[in-house]
């Protein structure tokens, strides 16, 4: 391999991991939502909200702030989910559409240059409100591993990246230990399994469902802070285009273990990076529709091949979208 | 009270006392428009095997999910170890070491067998030695002789190892009182010996054992003490070594039963009547992807009983799957009464005089959350008289189930009962009536039609299936009841690996022949 080769493969595959990790932070999250048996489709409007507060927050505080607020932010969401879905057991697919159009609202409104002036002024006076009107943030600062940064390769892909990219890799690593080896974790998928069960085990079903959806509805709000200020911190509305829903696949995509949520998610980071280079080179260029299609069509053509693969038979939790309640 | 009176005479005798467990006095629960548990005197002695039967419906499980905690009785004390204790949840019964296998599996199939024993228990620490346990359980298992893997998956196990599964969940939590609800319905011949070794076993080291079942043969093999429940009240309790079978069986029933169904057995009708279903060179693939049903030739001959006799597992449930539309063959060919039926939907079937008896009727043959005639209407509101022009009748569905009930015995307060309050015989007898009475077929497939079944239900559908037959009816019959097959079969087909290994005909049967058959493969050379 040349030098040159070598270093277009670098930037593709850095690109790779710095598009997957939006979807990699929101469906690690979705992982553990759905292990529990509560299917989140308010993905969507959660990480807008994310996006929307981490682009003031920022703007106010600085990104740690910002990121916390986010998280915060989704957790809120992940609380009025688990209300609707858990304790007053309303259909899940419901709640969830409901909470997505919420939040594409809501962030759209305070994305709105006068709205966003009013909430930075209200954030912290002391900073200029002008700011708010130009829709931009600071970056994340790229944070180099050193010596792993040196790495031909992998140094560049994996370790020359923003923190919430290694963030987004320890909370698979950690919520996969956490869902596979511990106590918790076997509670968890039990109550995702079997709640009448995991219940008469002295499961405590609705703490462990609540956990779960706030768990994953934070994650989802720092999926949102790391789209805007670790990979495209220039706001315009429906920032998200569809991501949410595309986490969502990718959870199935990664058969419900975060740790396949990594390879999925840059895999995935992969096909919509290549999207934007295929046009460089000529192809598609009078009909771009087609290419912006091509992460849609890889994500139904996977699901259409693993569930053949599986015969039909995808593990999913066998509670997922039901709710449960006491009485016989 | 009668047990009283047996302690006392216990007492008396020269072998060691027994000394009482647990007492149950009083014990009365009501469900609306049923009295379970009528008054019940129920007591269970240090290291016994103590058999509890009844017809379905006499409240034997009623009176188990009492002591385990899952039902408050409305009257009535429990004493354990002499003390009166109050037990408001499976936890607490769990924690005064009372432990319950249901009727039904209560695990989780996706999870290993170690993750199902060890969910939610005490002084796991959070981040478990799952090595550890895993040595544990293997441990146990190999105590009572189980060859069981602690790292398999709960889905991919045989009935029998669900049913140690369930028993390892009790064991490490230190139960020294099972309560073990019909856990031999599930079980072939071979695992059910294989269980009262165990029940043996764990009587032999102090524990007390309560076995439910409707089996008189198994309650006098394995029992050390005897009570017979009927309609709610128990009639009967006594060391097992002092009672008879006519006289349990007389005090299930109330009345003598024939024994003999004899006369009216066939065996000798000309097998070369036109066969109503012929199976030829049919291979299915089964739910693990590889095949379940290898080159499978089988005919059913009007008027003739054929049986199925296998180990579970062995393919007879994916062939009788294929055969009744429910699961789509991979080679092969399948013809009712002449007309190729290969692939053809359940309906389509249904309307050409095939009627199916599907395994687990619990969970495939009714909605438990419909009444008991919205059950019914499921079945027929399709058709004529029940509807015109897609507008329900709903009087003549209620008049038919009204008949379908009383024919069969259905044993519910109303018709507008939700199947969910059934007993699990009852259950059964509600699918059998529903489709003998809205139906007149040419072929009944039925997949394990006795199973948890009392004697006087048994005997009720053997009889169904005999007077089928004299109707010219043909029937096919799973059964894991060597003697079941035996008894009602012309002809007997037996599966091993997929594979039919042998068709024997009744008169050269002998259940030493087929438990060969099924248990090695070895063939009897007959020709299908
Ligand atoms: N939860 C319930 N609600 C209403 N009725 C019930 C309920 N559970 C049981 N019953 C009724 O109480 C009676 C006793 O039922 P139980 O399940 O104890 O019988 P069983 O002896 O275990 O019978 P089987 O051998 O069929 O399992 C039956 O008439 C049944 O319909
Ligand atoms: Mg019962």
């Amino acid at each position: 391999m040349t030098v040159e080769s070598l270093s277009i493969v670098e930037a593709i595959l850095s690109s790779a991991v710095s598009a997957g990790t939006i979807y990699l932070i929101a469906s690690v999250g979705e992982c553990i939502t759905e292990r529990a048996g509560v299917i989140n489709l308010g993905l969507e409007g959660i990480m807008a909200m994310g996006a929307i507060t981490s682009f003031l927050l920022t703007l106010a505080y600085g990104h740690l702030v910002a990121i916390i607020g986010a998280a915060l932010v989704g957790a809120v969401f992940g609380l009025l989910h688990a209300l609707l879905s858990v304790s007053l057991r309303l259909n899940q697919i419901v709640v969830g559409l409901a909470i997505t159009w919420l939040g594409l609202g809501l962030s759209g409104f305070m994305g709105a240059p006068e709205v966003a002036r009013g909430l930075l002024k209200a954030l912290n006076p002391s900073v200029p409100e002008y700011l708010a009107e130009l829709k931009q943030a600071p970056r994340l600062p790229e944070m180099r591993m050193e010596p792993l940064s040196d790495v031909p390769l992998l140094g560049r892909t994996l370790f020359s990246q923003n923190a919430l990219v290694y963030f987004g890799l320890a909370s698979a690593l950690v919520l996969w230990f956490i869902l596979f080896k511990t106590r918790w974790g076997l509670s968890l998928r039990s109550v995702g399994e079997n709640p009448a069960l995991a219940d008469t085990a002295g499961i405590n079903i609705f703490a462990i469902r609540y956990l779960a959806v706030i768990v994953g509805s934070s994650l989802a709000g720092v999926a949102g802070a790391y789209l805007f200020i670790g990979y495209q911190p220039f706001w315009v509305e429906d920032l998200t285009r569809s991501r949410g829903f595309i986490a969502l696949s990718l959870v199935i995509l990664s058969s419900w273990s975060p740790l396949r949520a990594i390879a999925a998610s840059f895999l995935f980071g992969g096909v919509e990076t290549l999207q934007f280079r295929i046009p460089l080179r000529g192809f598609g260029a009078e009909t771009p529709q087609l290419v912006m299609m091509l992460p849609y069509i890889i994500t139904i053509v996977t699901l259409i091949l693993i569930s053949l693969a599986s015969r039909g038979r995808i593990p999913a939790p066998a509670a997922l979208g039901k709710p449960y309640s006491r009485e016989e | 009270m009668e047990p009283m009176t047996e302690g006392l005479l216990q007492n008396l005798s020269p072998s060691p006392s027994p000394i009482p467990k647990i007492e149950m006095r009083g014990i009365v629960k009501r469900f609306p428009g049923v009295l379970a548990n009528d008054n019940v005197d129920f007591t269970i002695y240090v290291g016994e095997v103590h058999a509890l039967l009844g017809e379905n419906g006499a409240g034997k499980t009623t009176l188990m999910n009492i002591l385990y905690g899952i039902y408050t009785p409305d009257a009535g004390v429990i004493r354990i170890n002499g003390s009166p204790v109050r037990l408001r949840s499976p936890r607490d019964a769990i924690k005064l070491g009372i432990g319950m296998v249901h009727q039904d599996f209560r695990l989780i199939e996706a999870h290993t067998v170690t993750e199902n024993v060890f969910l939610n228990f005490d002084g796991l620490g959070f981040i478990p030695k799952w090595s550890a346990l895993e040595s544990r359980l293997e441990e146990i298992a190999a105590n009572y002789g189980w060859r069981l893997n602690p790292r398999a998956r709960v889905g991919d196990l045989s009935p029998g190892e669900k049913q140690q599964v369930e028993l390892l969940k009790l064991l490490v939590r230190g139960a020294d009182i099972l309560l073990l609800d019909e856990p031999t319905s599930v079980l072939t011949p071979i695992e059910t010996k294989m269980l009262f070794k165990t029940m043996r076993r764990m009587a032999e080291e102090g524990k007390s054992i309560v076995l439910i079942t409707h089996k008189l043969s198994e309650a006098m093999s394995v029992s050390d003490r005897v009570t017979v429940m009927r309609r709610g009240r128990v009639v009967l309790s006594k060391p097992t070594r002092e009672a008879t079978v006519e006289e349990l069986s007389t005090a299930m029933v109330g009345t003598q039963i024939a024994n003999s169904l004899g006369q009216e057995q066939a065996g000798t009708r000309s097998a070369d009547s036109a066969p109503v279903l012929r199976v030829s060179g049919l291979s299915v693939i089964g739910d693990e992807g590889v095949l379940a049903v290898r080159d499978v030739d089988l005919s059913v001959n009007r008027g003739e009983i054929v049986g199925v006799a296998g180990v579970s597992g062995n393919g007879q449930i994916e062939l009788v799957e294929a055969i009744v539309g429910l699961r789509k063959p991979l080679r092969g060919r399948i013809v009712l009464n002449g007309v190729d039926v290969t692939g053809a939907s359940p309906r389509k079937l249904m309307e050409l005089g095939l009627t199916y008896i599907p395994p687990e009727g619990k969970k495939w043959g009714i909605v438990q959350e419909l009444s008991i005639y919205e059950n019914i209407a499921l079945r027929i509101a399709r058709y004529e008289p029940y509807s015109r022009m897609g507008v329900i009748n709903w009087r003549r569905i209620m008049e038919v189930s009204e008949k379908v009930v009383s024919e069969f015995k259905v044993d519910t307060a109303s018709i507008k009962a939700r199947a969910s309050s059934l007993s699990g015989g009852n259950v059964q007898r509600l699918i059998l009536g529903r489709e003998l009475t809205t139906s007149k077929p040419s072929l009944l497939v039925a997949a394990y039609p006795t199973k948890g079944l009392d004697i006087a239900a048994t005997d009720h559908v053997k009889r169904i299936l005999m007077r089928l037959r004299a109707e010219n009816v043909g029937v096919l019959m799973l059964s894991e009841d060597l003697d079941e097959i035996l008894e009602l079969s012309d002809r007997i087909v037996v599966m091993y690996a997929g594979r039919v290994v042998g068709v024997v005909r009744r008169s050269e049967a002998t259940p030493e022949l087929l438990g060969l058959m099924m248990s090695r493969g070895v063939g009897a050379g007959a020709s299908p």
